[in-house]
């Protein structure tokens, strides 16, 4: 039931990044460049998602609880550093480099393109690599 | 590369991106999150939380093939990027959600849905990068890509 229902909401997250356009690094890229072919179809789906989000976790999060899980798991670092920023702005960098967001990337890994595979292998293989660096800098922050 | 502008596609998609995240929080409690999704399979001590995410990118990458069994095609996937790009992009990318806690989805839709401040620094900094960096790449370094 909960595996059933979860499959279901990933079918409908996979269908709205597909229709959107998000899953397509030519309309993103051209989202981006204000100085050639501008797309400005990405504020549309930021828009629709953002407004819809709002009003459904409001709806949402006055309740006690979720229906198949204890509690809710939210966020609780209010934390502006560097970490952030960077982080997110490497982020922003590699984007502006594929094409591809990690939300755009998953649902596309469908249409079974060698494109997409080969973006979320990098992926998948960039947050190894970003948790091995961390993991390293605890050790060593232990140890001296 | 020209694309056609799309309003109310991307109007629809992304009002089901935010039914979607909406229906996780209201039925497991969770923030949908892309880079969270993938950073949690491949956390291997966490065998509890496996089925679940496993569910969910399932669902995900059944979009397109119930699209394509809907209407009989896929929606348009062009990607401008040389492999190496795709490689190098996806590394960043890697890299970066992992620093900033979260991407479009964690920080761009459930984040701001959720007013936070940590949320909204993150998708000014990944805008303003990917603005940044698409017009290096395309204007001030053209050749790289095409497009």
């Amino acid at each position: 039931m909960r595996l059933i229902a979860t499959y279901l909401i990933g079918l409908v997250f996979g269908i709205g990044i597909m229709i959107s356009g998000m899953a397509n690094p030519a309309k993103i890229l051209n989202f981006f460049d204000l100085a050639g072919n501008w797309d400005p179809s990405l504020a549309f789906v930021m828009g629709g998602a953002l407004i819809t989000t709002f009003i459904g976790y409001r709806l949402v999060l006055a309740r006690p609880g979720p229906v198949l899980a204890k509690s809710f798991q939210l966020p609780t670092s209010k934390t502006i550093d560097a970490r952030l920023v960077g982080g997110s702005a490497l982020f922003g960098i590699g984007w502006g480099i594929a094409g591809f967001c990690p939300g755009g990337a998953l649902p596309a890994l469908g249409t079974g393109r060698i494109e997409v595979v080969t973006f979320v292998a990098a992926l998948a293989a960039g947050i190894l690599l970003a948790r091995y660096i961390q993991s390293a800098g605890a050790t060593t922050a232990r140890q001296s | 590369m020209v694309t056609q502008f799309t309003p109310w596609l991307s109007l629809a998609g992304g009002v089901m991106i935010g039914l979607a995240a909406t229906a996780l929080m209201a039925m497991l409690g969770r923030i949908m999150g892309a880079s969270g999704l993938v950073s949690g399979l491949l956390r291997p001590t966490s065998g509890a939380e496996f089925g679940w995410r496993a569910a969910l990118l399932a669902g995900m990458v059944s979009g397109p093939l119930v699209l394509l069994a809907l209407t009989g095609s896929m929606p348009p996937l062009q990607v401008p990027s040389s492999p190496m790009m795709l490689v190098l992009g996806g590394l960043l990318v890697g890299v970066g959600v992992t620093y900033g806690s979260g991407c479009t989805s964690g920080h761009g839709v459930c984040g701001n849905a959720r007013l936070s401040p940590r949320s909204f620094v993150a998708t000014v900094s990944f805008m303003l990068a990917a603005f940044v960096t698409v017009f290096v790449v395309r204007h001030l370094l053209p050749g790289l890509v095409g497009g």
